[in-house]
This record gives structure tokens, sequence and C-alpha cells, in this order.
């Protein structure tokens, strides 16, 4: 069930960046990037450290102004009301010290609703009924990060934003995280999904977003972009060759 | 030596027998005490998250102020008060001189500071943790502050006792602005330098004796809930 009012669907893209560029003293993190992505699906964006895939995230989630450039959703320019719209999970997921239940409560409560329904709706979504009494500080590492994936999700995002969730996680957990992603994106969520691990790309990935430098080397579909990448950046990070 | 150790008996045999004076000045104190503790922390929390969650010119001189005003002599503030309250004095006419009330005011000034200067380095520290995510919800200031108060209520308790350990020991503002009248004003603390002054070391030891195990009792306590929240890994 997709919302009509989805700010991916308003129009025919979903997110557009405008020559953006992020400075921080005499460093530049992001330069020059242009890019517009489809409103549905899932975005990889890949690159080495340093290259900005994490910036870029959070300047497209309002949470790091640009230093130049413009970011819109649906048509519509960054601003609050847009970003209520949108979750971020982070690589570490931050979670309050509350019990697990109480985690998903904060958030919906944070929104004006107090919905037990949905909640319970969203820790099954992830695997956690089971867990929602206990403190959310003492799950494992898999399951802390499903729990901040259920609280991403029981506001019904239109743009799901997920930077490295599975980056210290076992083969197990990142499988279940994936499925939930691919779940999500199923059912009409526009996912940006950061990661380095290029079996996750090829898994999750309907379009790869290459950052290199601080720069955009490569957007592309994901077959084209893995079996024939045109920049030489993607090239050698495919092919393991490190680059500096 | 034997003077000190008949006080000691003296005093035991009070405490054993529930002495009606000493309960009521113990009860005093308490109520006097606590009502300030819990003033200081409706006052000084939400001042103590505003502290730490906003950025503006001129935080460092407010923070230095507010650490400052931790160490507010308790005399000045008594005097403060006692000139507030007298029949000349603007709140004269309220009449709360040498009344419980004029008490509970002054301690509640005394510990407000130190209650917003420490919960503000702790809700600092947990707020440097959580703020991205809050900023990534789009929480108001007031949610913030909130969420704040909520997840390190488990270290905003030892602040509270840090509030509570300076009121209930403190006698120099509550001697000037209460005047240390029997029955209606007399407090642990007077009352130990008034009974003192007189000789009667028996009732000032029974009153130190209770003063000590209320002091050992509440950090008892906080330190066994602070225990019971880091094995639930609530803190």
């Amino acid at each position: 069930m997709t919302d009509p009012d989805s700010i991916t669907q308003q129009s025919g893209m979903a997110l557009r960046v405008r020559d953006l560029a992020f400075r921080t003293g005499a460093l530049t993190l992001l330069d020059g990037i242009d890019l517009s992505l489809q409103p549905t699906g899932i975005t990889v964006v890949m690159g080495p450290n340093g290259a900005g895939k994490s910036l870029l995230l959070r300047l497209v989630h309002g949470l790091a102004a640009p230093t130049k450039g413009e970011i819109s959703w649906g048509g519509a320019l960054l601003s609050p009301m847009l970003t209520r719209r949108q979750s971020l999970v982070f690589q570490k997921p931050v979670l309050l010290r509350r019990s697990v239940a109480a985690n998903v409560d904060f958030i919906l409560r944070a929104r004006g609703r107090r919905d037990r329904r949905a909640r319970d709706a969203a820790l099954a979504r992830v695997g956690l009924s089971a867990e929602a009494a206990r403190p959310a500080r003492r799950l494992s590492g898999g399951q802390q990060q499903r729990l901040a994936l259920a609280r991403a999700l029981v506001t019904g995002p239109d743009v799901l934003l997920m930077d490295e969730p599975t980056a210290s996680l076992d083969p197990a957990s990142v499988l279940m995280i994936e499925r939930i992603v691919t779940d999500t994106a199923a059912q009409g969520t526009k996912i940006l999904f950061v990661t380095h691990d290029i079996g996750q790309a090829r898994r999750l990935a309907d379009d790869v977003v290459f950052l290199q430098s601080g720069r955009l080397a490569e957007y592309s579909p994901a077959a084209r972009f893995f079996e024939t990448p045109r920049s030489e950046a993607a090239q050698a990070y495919l092919a393991g060759r490190l680059r500096v | 030596m034997s003077d000190i150790s008949d006080a000691l008996h003296m005093a035991g045999q009070l405490v054993l027998h529930r002495d009606a004076d000493l309960i009521e000045i113990v009860a005093l104190s308490l109520h006097v005490s606590l009502s300030a503790v819990a003033i200081a922390c409706l006052v000084g929390l939400p001042l103590g998250a505003l502290l730490a969650i906003t950025r503006f010119p001129g935080r460092g001189a407010v923070l230095t102020l507010v650490n400052a005003l931790m160490g507010l002599p308790p005399v000045v503030v008594g005097l403060i008060v006692y000139l507030h309250l007298s029949r000349a004095g603007p709140l004269g006419f309220l009449g709360l001189l040498y009344t419980p009330t004029a008490m509970i005011i002054a301690q509640t000034i005394l510990i407000t500071p130190i209650v917003a200067a420490l919960s503000r380095q702790v809700l600092e520290d947990l707020h440097a943790e959580y703020a991205d995510q809050f900023r990534s919800f789009a929480l108001s200031r007031r949610q913030t502050m909130q969420a704040l108060i909520w997840d390190a209520r488990y270290s905003l308790l030892t602040v509270a006792l840090a509030g509570f350990g300076r009121a209930v020991a403190e006698v120099g503002a509550v001697m000037i602005v209460g005047g240390n009248i029997d029955h209606l004003t007399r407090v642990m603390t007077t009352a130990i330098a008034l009974e003192t002054s007189r000789g009667d070391l028996a009732l000032a030891m029974a009153l130190g004796m209770v003063l000590m195990a209320l002091a050992l009792g509440v950090n008892a306590a906080v330190h066994g809930v602070r225990l019971t929240a880091a094995r639930q890994a609530h803190a």
C-alpha cells in the first residue's frame, strides 16, 4: 500500500541534488554532486572510506547544511516538514535507556500518536515481539539494529536512509536486515543504503551511486554498474584495487 | 569522656523511645528539605536541560554564573530572603517570615543552582550521545528536554541527593528566616546548634545521630536504585 501524498511519488523524482558541496575549513568533503534518483527502489551509495557517503546521507536528511547547492525531494526543497517524512538508521544504533517497546513508543508519541498496534506490528516486522519488555541496551548488536529499524519504520516514512546499518553484524543478522529492507522497498518506500560491502550492494541495489574523494564518480543501474562500470574509480574498487 | 558517653546513651534512649520533640523536629526538617528539593528539581532540571541543549551568545558566562551560585553562602541567602519577607520588605505582606514556608524558600534558592548546574553536566553528556538521533526524529526542544531528563533519571537522582544533602545539613539560612521557634520552625540543624549552646548534649547528639542516619539512608537508597537500574541496563 503506497501513500498517494508520498514525497517520493509526487513527481517522477525522489531526490534531486544540484551542484552540492560541503566544506569545513580548508577541507572539501563533497563537491559538485549532481544527482537525480528514481522515486522507488533501493539506491546503494558506495565508495571507499572517506568518499563522503555518510555525509551525503546527512545532507539529504538535513542533519548538515551544504556549503553550496540544493537538495529537493519530490520537487520540493528540503525542509523540516520533508525530513519528518524520512527516517535515518545510523551505523551504530542510538537506543534510549528504556525497554524495546518504549523505544518504539517514543517516536510514535513524538509524532503525536499513541498506537500500541503500530508498535506491536513494527516489532513483529523485525522479529522482536518476544523482546518487547527487555531493556533495549541489553539486546545483541543485531537485535539493536533491528530495533532501530523498527523505530525508523513505525512512522511509515516515505524515504528510509541507512548508513552502513550492517557494518558490524554477523551474517545471520545482516540477512535479516536485508530481508526487511527489500520488503520495505517492495512496499513503496524509497531506500538510500550506504555500504562498502560489494556483495551486499549486489544483493540489494536497484541503482548505485559511487563516490570517490567527495565527488560523484558514477551513477548507474545496478546491473550495469557491476557488469561494466564506466568510471575508473568504480572499476578499481570492484576489482579490489586500492586507490588512494 | 563520660559526658560524651552519657550523651550518647541518652541520645540512644530518645531515639529508641521515639521522643515526641525529636520526632517533631525530624519531621519538620524532612518536610522543609524535601519540599525544597522537589521545587528545586522542578525549576533546576528543566533549566539544566535547557542549558545543556542550547547554544547562545553568553552561554559560557551563564554557565559560570550558575556554577558559582552553587557556592552561595546560606547566611547570605537567609539574609536576602529575610529582607524580602520582613514586614518592611517587598513581600512582607505575605506574612511568611518565621514560617516553614520561608525556610523552604530559602533552601530552594540555595539548592536550585546545584540541581541546575549538576544536571546540566549530566544532560549535556547524554545529549552528545543522542543529538543526531533526536535531530533525525525532528524533536522539538521541549521533547528533547523531556526525553533527556527521563533517560538520565537515575543519574539525576544523585543530583537531587546532592541538593537534599545541602538542604538538610544547612543551618544559616533556616535560622535567619525560620527563627528556630519551638514547635513551629525548629529543624534538626537549628535545634542541634541551640541544644549544644544550652548544654543539652543528649538531644543535640540524638538529632545528630538521626541526621547522620538520614544521610546514610538516603544515600544507600539512591545507590540501590542506581545499581538496579544498571543491572537492567537502563542507566
